[in-house]
């Protein structure tokens, strides 16, 4: 396994990664460092490749070119079975949440670490129901994970991914789909998590007030450009990409009004009452 | 207009031949990850009842029917040739030999092989495999490996069920509806039916079904489109590729091997 010294601090670096599925290029040679200890968020829209980004450095796709280097070692040549054990430093939080629904949430919990430590049963349940107080989940011990709501099943999956205690946290849009005040409970985790138990943290978001708030480094994926910087610094970029971004609006000049004719009470056609 | 079909011809005998090697990798890292510890025998034990128990009321259903249709077919064709009292050997190797495997693998096919695909085609599509990817945990080992282990040892014994099942039926047929001689039916089937030839035979016909059907349903399940689209073409793949093989290796089986 080769590793790589030089990271200055870094607890990922990508350099010049291409990423292509099929024909079509999602990466196209893209360079940037993740600190170690800190909060970075890759801000873009959707398409922009942020989700591919997170599997590269979990390898769950490869690259077709350039280097990742992962916690110091260098992803790239990595056998299947060495990506296997590198990926025990690695957590990962899914956009759906990625629990196995044919296992209770106290059994996806219990899972890595009944496959990966000598913990007694016991032992076990007291990790796992630590951890679920932790992200605000109590008696859903026996639930599935289809009993539970959107923000239940987010919690439970961010609780499952830090349960090893990973080096790297990377959480995949941690704050679609959800109602504003989810929103704020998984920020306020994420910093706990990151302040409490100094993980890296990456995280994939297109919510850009989130990003704002809680980033300490923000990518940002927009137009085959990549822009790296504070949150402070993005918003008092003269870069017009970055403030494009940063301030996009709805033009409503350009939406075709008979395309949403039918939304219009006035102009749409009235349904007949039922008899 | 000829060398359009030859292109053709030539790029789905490439097709098949990738797919076939491609089947072999899947079932060779899946026999590697059986014989590899941790042995999941919980994990194995409820998709044995997933598989196997939860299939018991449409084997024992279809055998009895499949029995008494054999055992009335069998009746009326032996009465025409004054061989009545052979109705026991009749429906004993028609079920033994061929139509208890056969008929298991089928039904099997479309009750848990189908199942099995939708589930695991399920989990890809809500990328469930990836996260246990990240949690270090081979999907193969945790999801695949048990679901075929279960699928093999219970082929057998849900066509063994489906052969007594069947046996019954024809014993109802031949005895109680059309006035045979319960006797004559049962010693003309324990005088047609060698053990090992026809009933460790049929057992080992069913489990290369199970082979097969654990295989094909497995696969298509864990290659398909991460799609909902993607996991219904894999179902139906699943039902029809399995079928097919099942009648295919069945001809095969008997023809080379007798059984």
């Amino acid at each position: 396994m080769e590793t790589t010294s030089t990271t200055d601090g870094a607890a990922v670096i990508l350099t010049d990664v291409h990423m292509a599925f099929d024909e079509r290029p999602v990466l196209r040679g893209l360079s940037c460092r993740f600190p170690r200890g800190k909060i970075s968020v890759v801000l873009g829209g959707s398409g922009a490749g942020k989700t591919t980004i997170l599997r590269v450095i979990g390898g769950l796709v490869r690259h077709q070119k350039g280097q990742v280097v992962v916690a110091g070692e260098d992803i790239s040549k990595l056998s299947d079975r060495q990506m296997n054990e590198m990926r025990r430093k690695l957590g990962m939080m899914f956009q759906g949440g990625a629990l196995l629904d044919s296992f209770t949430i106290f059994d996806n919990l219990a899972l890595p670490l009944r496959e990966h430590t000598g913990m007694t049963e016991p032992q076990i349940a007291d990790e796992v129901h630590k951890q679920l107080a932790a992200v605000g989940l109590a008696n859903v011990d026996k639930l599935l994970p289809g009993q539970l709501s959107g923000g239940m099943i987010k919690r439970a999956a961010l609780a499952r991914a830090i349960i090893t205690k990973p080096e790297i946290l990377m959480c995949d849009e941690p704050f679609s789909g959800l109602d504003p005040i989810s929103v704020k409970r998984i920020e306020a985790l994420l910093r706990r998590i990151n302040r409490g138990l100094g993980i890296t943290m990456l995280v994939s978001s297109h919510h850009i007030p989130s990003t704002l708030r809680l980033a300490d480094q923000v990518v940002l994926l927009h137009h085959d450009h990549t822009v790296t910087g504070t949150p402070d610094e993005l918003r008092n970029s003269s870069d017009v990409r970055v403030a494009e971004f940063l301030n996009e609006e709805v033009d409503e000049s350009r939406l075709d009004d008979d395309k949403f004719a039918s939304l219009d009470p006035e102009r749409a056609p009235q349904a007949r009452p039922l008899r | 207009m000829i060398v359009n079909a030859i292109t053709r011809l030539g790029a789905n005998v490439n097709r098949f031949v990738d797919e076939l090697g491609r089947i072999s990798v899947f079932g060779g890292k899946t026999t590697t990850a059986v014989v590899t510890p941790p042995i999941r025998f919980g994990r194995f034990l409820d998709e044995t009842f997933n598989l196997g128990v939860l299939s018991l009321e449409i084997i024992c259903v279809s055998g009895l029917a499949v029995g008494m249709v054999l055992g009335l077919q069998g009746y009326n064709t032996l009465v025409r040739f004054g061989a009545e009292e052979s109705l026991g050997a009749v429906v004993g190797l028609s079920l033994i030999r061929e139509l208890g495997p056969v008929f298991t693998a089928l039904l099997t096919t479309g009750r848990a092989g189908s199942a099995t695909t939708a589930e695991i085609g399920t989990m890809v599509a809500t990328e469930q495999l990836d996260g246990l990817r990240m949690m270090s945990i081979d999907p193969i080992h945790l999801i695949v490996a048990p679901k075929t282990l279960a699928m093999i040892a219970v082929m057998p014994l849900l066509s063994a069920l489906f052969i007594v099942f069947g046996l019954g039926g024809g014993y109802i047929v031949g005895v109680w509806v059309m006035g045979l001689d319960g006797g004559t039916y049962i010693s003309s089937l324990e005088n047609a039916v060698v053990f090992v030839d026809d009933v460790l035979g049929s057992l080992l016909k069913a489990l290369i079904f199970g082979v097969l059907v654990g295989l094909i349903a497995t696969y298509r399940g864990y290659t398909s489109t991460p799609t909902s689209v993607g996991v219904s073409r894999a179902t139906t793949s699943t039902v029809v590729v399995a079928s097919v093989t099942v009648l295919i290796f069945d001809y095969f089986i008997t023809a080379l091997w007798g059984v």
